[in-house]
């Protein structure tokens, strides 16, 4: 079984390579095109029973790996019956339970994929078998996602394809299709609703409406060919890959340890999973609607710190504002507002910090930011205030020279009568 | 003849005070400001040989921050040193010979990609030159 | 000392260029006072702010780039960096508005007084052809800043002139330099803005200025019917200049007033790929046009709305241009030409006021 296993795959091989040196000569010789010499692509599509998703792009068939590659045959015979025949290496249709191993014949072989790309990787039937999804399957479950599940299986492109079903923008609709469909999910007994809560939250907005690729789609937290929840110990490694300082400093914290013991998931507790809403200010504090509230008692130790963390930062903010209204009746004065905005970019980045800092639940730390930029505001405002002022003593030199013409006019006006009662004096005219 | 006088003091010394008050502001008007140009296009970043090897330093590039790099091979490069994420202030480092920013703890490689942590995009890169052995840092060029 | 130096320089130059006979001319010169004097001093008014515009035009260009990347960036350094910047800026603005104010005021107080009569008749055409010039300062200069308002403002302005029937296409595309308003546009609003108009506005504020000198003040009708020992008159000089020289010093007061506590304000920059903000309007004195041409019905007669509109006033501007050479007579208590310099009036206050408040 194995030897044959084998055999068949170095025939596939050495078949991959002839096909893909014929498609570098006819590219060179400028040859008929793939379709009239593969007999079973110009068979399949004159009958037009080609698979139904197949796509002209598939990566495969642009590296002239045609059907064949996979399926196996003798393209080069116009014969069905021989060229379709187990003699021909012919293996038709796999069932779905074979298909990681059906692609992993050579997706797993780096001796042969690395003359496509020499640093590729060829772990994915291995993670797969870790993953959720192939651990089910091999106990048997066809409902679970296999390769085409995601790749699709005739119109397959690199992730970095725009056009591919497991680009970055594209992930969260193919996962999707089955994680989002109710009836299919059913016997599963997990939520079905994490794409419409993606779609609203930070990353979603981020990756779906802004297409900012830089955000995490599905995979880059559950992983993609060994994909799992992420677990309890898990989560803030999970969240910490992107924001490592908010891990680090909750990891340092007698709250991460308590997270711990309780079973809690760190950063989700607070911030959700799917739905991870833009932080604010309003999260943290001792009113009904912040997270801490939902521990915290009135009166514990807990309760306190966040009563002070969140006073903290509004103070900040408050003063921020303030400072940057300044600012901008500054700039609508036609003053100069450059200086003060330096200052202000200071300001923002201790309230930045600060808010950052919480994650330490440290209020002396967070103090400390926070007068910081405090600081910092104040004396945007007071040179605002230095511009506010310089604009208004405009209107002192106004006064000075609306003095001295005012005083030259009435001088003026003398002299004009001074001028005709002399000429009417000289000369007697009326 | 005593009014007469007075009043052609009066006409004197405030034309002379008037032609002052024109001529003040207009010679101040021509006197270049500190800034001598709109639109700055490039800006002065002092001496070559005082920025050390392996250090970073901030400068003001018109109303934008610019961080200027000297990297071990004595090569000068020029970032935008707004941080793509939140606008923080990003800084040099000289341990690890990236760009960081403190807000988020997010990287950037000398050539102002992101390449761990929050930022999603890199960084604008600013020409440099040195010309007599001072540091000219250039607008980023503008696509089309 | 100082006057003997005076005097030798005086002599020196009258040995050449004889100026004895011009200054006995000035001397001699009457003007005459009458309930209707008022009216002499708009014209001086305008040239004195013309002058203004000169002087403060010429330091803007100092600081002043134009280019899509420059033009707002440099006024706004103009009026954030730059010593008194915000001062100049904002007296040209000013003084430009002033002045167009005042050659309207001074162009109806010639019209009512029929100042326009035999011999004055090319002071008229003359003086027309400033007004034109004088709005086209404006509306190329409106563009100058970049900012928001003018660069819509600029486009329909100019999308008004493209409609014009058989040339104005072309009239368009030369004026925009392309088929949009883009920095082409810019560069050739600046060149007609510093260069094209200025020289012809001297040239002709020159001629307009020495026919005045030449034929003197005119005379309104119930003036001319008094007797010479009834008519009181002043010398040019010294008496009439100096009145001036107050008036001026007056309007200084009160355009430096304007400047410094209502200082022009600089829009946000134009963006072409943002869709016309609201009130986008043109400056006042367009704006009884662009109202009119926005209250036509789409079609009148065989003729578009608009095209019709601009014919109206293409024909309106030629038969005020021409006033000289068709001005009924005043027959009996009826004065048609009263009526119709009424009428032109009541028709840009009342558009002007559509515009403004609806």
């Amino acid at each position: 079984m194995k030897n044959q296993n084998h055999a068949s795959f170095l025939c596939l091989a050495a078949m991959a390579v002839l096909v893909l040196w014929a498609a570098g000569l006819r590219a060179a010789e400028d040859d008929p095109p793939l379709s009239e010499t593969d007999q079973c692509l110009s068979c399949h599509l004159d009958d037009d029973v080609m698979p139904q998703d197949y796509g002209e792009h598939d990566i495969h068939m642009q590296k002239g790996l045609s059907c064949a590659g996979c399926h196996g045959g003798d393209p080069a015979n116009d014969d069905m019956d021989d060229s379709m025949s187990p003699a021909a290496g012919y293996v038709g249709i796999p069932d779905k339970k074979d298909i990681p191993r059906f692609c992993g014949k050579c997706h797993s072989d780096i001796d042969f994929m690395r003359q496509y790309q020499p640093a590729i990787q060829t772990d994915q039937a291995e993670q797969y078998g870790h993953s959720v999804h192939g651990a089910k399957l091999m106990r048997g479950d066809t409902s679970v996602a296999v390769c085409t599940s995601c790749h699709s299986g005739h119109n397959i492109m690199p992730a970095s394809d725009p056009r591919s079903t497991v680009y970055a923008l594209n992930v969260p609709e193919t996962c999707n299709k089955c994680h989002g469909d109710a009836q299919y999910m059913k016997k599963y007994d997990i939520p079905t609703d994490q794409y419409e809560k993606f779609k609203k939250s930070v990353h979603g907005q981020a990756l779906l409406e802004e297409q900012d690729t830089g955000a995490p789609a599905c995979n880059d937290c559950h992983g993609n060919h060994g994909a799992m929840p992420p677990g309890i110990t898990s989560i803030s490694h999970v969240c910490g890959t992107c924001h490592i300082n908010n891990m680090e400093y909750f990891a340092g914290t007698k709250m991460a340890a308590g997270f711990k013991k309780k079973k809690l998931h760190g950063c989700e507790e607070c911030h959700g999973n799917h739905e991870v809403p833009k932080p604010s200010d309003k999260m943290i504090g001792d009113d009904k609607s912040s997270v801490c509230a939902q521990c915290h008692e009135s009166g514990d130790k807990g309760f306190l710190t966040a009563r002070v963390l969140r006073t903290r930062l509004d103070t900040l903010a408050a003063a921020y504002r303030k400072a940057s209204v300044m600012k901008e009746r500054v700039n609508s004065l036609g003053m100069d507002d450059l200086d003060i905005e330096f200052i202000l970019q200071e300001a923002k980045q201790s309230l930045t910090k600060a808010r950052t800092m919480i994650h330490t639940f440290d209020t002396l730390k967070v103090s400390a930011l926070t007068t910081e930029g405090l600081v910092k505001n104040q004396q945007a405002i007071r040179e605002a205030r230095v511009q506010i002022e310089a604009y208004y003593i405009r209107r002192k030199g106004l006064g000075a020279s609306t003095f001295i013409i005012t005083l030259l006019i009435v001088a003026l006006y003398l002299k004009i009568r001074e001028i005709e009662r002399r000429q009417k004096s000289t000369t007697g005219e009326v | 003849m005593k009014r007469n006088r007075f009043l052609n003091i009066i006409l004197g010394g405030g034309t002379l005070a008037w032609l002052g008050s024109i001529f003040y502001p207009v010679f101040s008007f021509l006197n270049p400001p500190k800034r001598p140009e709109a639109n700055v296009h490039s800006v002065k970043a002092g001496p070559a040989d005082k920025l050390a090897v392996n250090s970073g330093e901030i400068i003001k590039f018109g109303r934008r921050p610019v961080l200027l790099i000297r990297m071990d091979t004595g090569e000068v490069r020029a970032f935008s040193a707004t941080c793509t994420h939140l606008d923080c202030i990003v800084q040099y480092r000289q341990d690890s010979k990236q760009i960081w920013c403190a807000c988020h703890n997010g990287y950037y490689d000398l050539r102002g990609r992101n390449i761990s942590g929050p930022p999603p995009r890199p960084l604008d890169v600013y020409p440099v030159n040195i010309v007599n052995n001072e540091i000219i840092v250039s607008k980023p060029k503008q696509m089309g | 000392m100082l006057s003997d130096t005076g005097q030798k320089l005086y002599h020196w130059l009258d040995e050449r260029f004889n100026l004895t006979p011009l200054i006995d001319y000035m001397q001699h010169k009457q003007v005459p006072v009458h309930k209707h004097s008022v009216w002499y001093y708009m014209g001086g008014v305008a040239l004195f702010l013309f002058i203004v515009q000169v002087c403060s035009g010429i330091l803007l260009l100092f600081y002043y780039q134009p280019g899509v990347d420059s033009s707002h960036e440099s006024v706004r350094f103009i009026m954030t960096k730059v010593n008194f910047g915000w001062l100049v800026r904002s007296v040209h603005s000013w003084s430009a508005n002033l002045m167009v104010f005042f050659v309207f005021v001074h162009m109806f107080s010639t019209f009512f007084t029929r100042a326009y009569q035999k011999p004055r008749e090319l002071t008229w055409m003359t003086g027309f052809i400033l007004l034109v010039l004088a709005m086209t300062f404006g509306f190329s200069g409106y563009l100058l800043p970049w900012d928001e308002l003018a660069f819509f403002a600029t486009k329909v302005g100019t999308d008004i002139a493209g409609a014009v029937p058989l040339i104005g296409e072309a009239m368009k595309i030369v004026l925009r330099g392309g088929d949009d308003v883009t920095g082409a546009t810019l560069s050739r609003f600046y060149a007609i803005h510093v260069a094209m108009i200025p020289a012809l506005f001297t040239v002709i504020l020159g001629l307009h200025l020495l026919f005045v000198q030449r034929q003197g003040m005119h005379e309104p009708e119930a003036f001319k019917k008094l007797k010479p020992e009834q008519k009181k008159m002043i010398p040019f000089f010294p008496n009439f200049v100096l009145r001036d020289v107050l008036l001026w010093l007056i309007i200084l007061n009160i355009l430096l007033f304007l400047a410094v506590l209502f200082p022009w304000e600089l829009g946000p920059k134009a963006d072409p790929f943002v869709s016309a903000p609201e009130g986008i309007r043109p400056e006042w004195y367009f704006m009884f046009m662009f109202q009119f041409l926005k209250m036509l019905p789409a079609h009148i007669g065989f003729m578009e709305g608009e095209v019709a509109g601009i014919l109206f006033f293409t024909l309106g501007g030629l038969v005020w241009l021409l006033t000289p050479l068709w001005a009924f007579k005043k027959r009996g208590k009826v004065d048609i030409m009263l009526l119709c310099g009424l009428l032109v009036i009541a028709f840009i206050l009342v558009m002007t006021v559509i515009g403004y408040v609806y």
